[in-house]
């Protein structure tokens, strides 16, 4: 018997074992559940620290090597590591009541540098190109089907943008336009609904073809 | 390096870049290299190339095709880039591109270093008459112009920010209309304490980085809050560890609030898995075994939220849902009682807290919506009457 065929018969068993989730709540999905979840917990460990925290805090510190090149001690990029490797270290503090309060200036310093770096990407994927891309004509001259287009675009953004307008309240023409952009919000959804469906569904079939293939190879196995 | 007079140039350019009209077709095209060097290059310029990480590195070199690339003898089979200190001096070639580009670039200059740049179109036996531009120098700059839309844009959303901010501070009464998810926050919670059962809260599965989280995290303060004063079981199982120990302290203080501290229980904040549906099993654990009546799922919530929502459903506990990721919500929409869809989940965190920052945020993202709105109209407006070019303004590299 081949060493991938137990392997694939054992992800086929935990692959069904999952699945009996579908009927109730039971003993094999709560072995899966639990292995599952205890892998992964192992599993990640080993990936952060091989990808981030050795390469970017304990090589660089304690063996003066980044990036495979060798690096100065008190050098800008040794402090570039000491500092949030430090920050990080912070984060253990609240195990020591006295001086919990500590970690809270390394999560401060992670929110807000993260938050200040999506600045200027958002505005410019979520505010400028929806602005150039929602300044259309109206009336394109002999091209009545991209008129139409348009305009059907114009007012889906204009409803949908005032549907999230919160410093109103959504009555007269203001609900109108709300109105109609949730109806737009609404069409989108159903659209985006079937489109995932769709994917889940190969999703399913894949791993059913799955489970037949291991079937396939256990009975080539038996015959032979 | 070389130069035409005008009437040279645009007698160039009108047979260089205007298609190639009479004889096509008449003769066969030569083997490359049998006949003499192709036309030179023309229009040569090199300039200083930017980019979002600019270093001064890169030089950009562009040109109008050769007389004899898709016209004339038609046997240019590329051309080459030489890059050299002076003028007239012999360069090396940096860099070969086929027939039919106009430019290239440079990606390996010295910074502040001069350079004279020549390029010749090759037939396979001779080089054209090298045409050569320069001094050009790679500098390092400190602002990309291409970018000044969204300076500008930044600049006003966060002087309306700050002023929105600043007049919640003195007291002015910023409206905010209510929104209708939020209410039923209040009911499931309500309802779990009456069935005398936990509430489950998923701040999703984003970062802590991710806005969704953040915003997810104000509004857990308040459900904190209720459960804390109702003294109802509130479960926060999350993905990220970060996230776990924001939850712990966020939670905790929510509890220190509401005059129950000692309600606080740290095994309630559960890290479980940065892996998704290892996180999504161990969820679906949680609500079969430990049964909460109220499912809260407010953040970042990818593929595994249709999982959480069914299994939610099939618990018959109350659900209210909430994400900016729109690809799921038509998941928490069908699945679930009540759903705050996109940017409700943010001004839920501002309408809930009154935090003077948040409502001056939510105050100004509408009004910027406001702005957007109005600019949109004017482009509208100026392309009924043949003024097109106005959109391209917010064209961004």
């Amino acid at each position: 018997m081949q060493v991938t065929l137990i392997w694939a018969t054992l992800a086929a068993i935990l692959t069904l074992a999952v699945y009996s989730f579908l009927y109730k709540d039971n003993p094999f999905y709560k072995f899966a559940e639990h292995l599952v979840v205890g892998v992964s917990a192992a599993y990640y460990l080993v990936i952060y620290y091989y990808n981030f925290i050795d390469p970017n805090v304990i090589s660089p510190i304690f063996k003066l090597e980044f990036g495979g090149a060798p690096i100065r001690i008190l050098g800008m990029q040794w402090w570039m590591a000491l500092i949030p490797g430090l920050l990080g270290l912070l984060l253990y503090a609240r195990f020591f009541p006295k001086i919990g309060w500590v970690s809270r200036w390394a999560l401060g310093i992670y929110v807000g540098g993260y938050s200040g770096l999506e600045i200027a990407p958002v505005m410019q994927a979520r505010v400028l190109d929806q602005i150039r891309g929602g300044s259309l004509p109206l009336v394109v001259p002999h091209d009545p089907s991209t008129s139409f287009t348009n305009i059907l675009l114009v007012v889906g953004l204009l409803g949908t943008l005032t549907y999230f307008f919160f410093s109103l309240k959504h009555k007269g023409v203001l609900g109108v336009l709300a109105r109609i952009g949730i109806v737009y919000i609404m069409v989108g959804f159903g659209a985006s609904f079937g489109y995932t469906v769709m994917s889940r569904i190969s999703l399913l079939i894949g791993r059913v073809d799955f489970l037949r293939q291991v079937a396939d190879s256990w009975i080539q196995w038996l015959a032979t | 390096m070389r130069t035409h007079s005008p009437l040279v140039g645009l007698a160039l350019i009108l047979a260089l870049c205007a298609p190639v009209f009479g004889a096509e077709g008449e003769t066969a095209p030569p083997a490359p290299g049998e006949n003499a060097p192709p036309d030179p290059v023309t229009l040569l310029s090199a300039r200083d190339y930017l980019d979002n990480n600019d270093n001064g590195d890169k030089i950009e070199v562009t040109w109008c095709l050769s007389a004899d690339d898709g016209g004339g003898a038609g046997d240019v089979l590329e051309y080459r880039i030489r890059r050299s200190s002076g003028p007239g001096v012999a360069g090396e070639v940096v860099g070969t591109v086929p027939a039919g580009t106009t430019s290239f670039l440079d990606e390996g200059v010295e910074p502040g270093e001069a350079y004279y740049y020549d390029v010749a179109a090759f037939d396979g036996g001779s080089e054209s008459a090298p045409a050569e531009t320069g001094p050009v120098t790679g500098r390092r700059n400190f602002f990309q112009t291409s970018r000044l839309p969204v300076l500008v844009l930044a600049a006003l959303f966060f002087a309306m920010v700050l002023t929105f901010t600043r007049l919640a501070q003195r007291g002015a009464n910023l409206f905010v209309r209510r929104i209708p998810g939020l209410t039923a926050v209040e009911e499931a919670v309500g309802r779990a304490t009456e069935m005398g059962r936990p509430v489950l809260y998923v701040p999703g599965i984003g970062e802590i980085d991710d806005i969704q989280t953040i915003a997810s995290l104000t509004i857990l303060s308040h459900v904190a809050k209720i459960t804390a004063e109702y003294e109802t079981p509130l479960i926060v199982p999350t993905a990220r560890s970060v996230v776990m120990s924001a939850a712990e302290e966020v939670v905790k203080e929510a509890y220190a609030e509401a005059g129950h501290p000692d309600n606080y229980s740290p095994d309630n904040i559960r890290y479980l898995s940065d892996a998704q549906f290892a996180f999504a099993g161990a969820v679906s654990g949680i609500m079969l075994r430990e049964r909460p009546a109220a499912n809260l799922y407010l953040g970042a919530f990818w593929a595994e939220s249709l999982l959480f929502a069914e299994t939610g459903f099939e618990t018959k506990a109350i659900q209210v849902a909430g994400t900016a990721n729109v690809s799921q919500l038509p998941f928490f929409v069908t699945a679930c009682d009540y759903t705050l869809i996109g940017e409700e989940l943010y001004a839920a965190s501002a309408y809930l807290s009154k935090e003077p920052k948040l409502l001056g945020s939510l105050k100004g993202s509408d009004w910027m919506k406001v702005v957007s709105i109005g600019i949109m109209v004017l482009g509208i407006v100026l392309s009924l009457f043949g003024v097109t070019g106005f959109a391209g303004w917010f064209f961004t590299q």
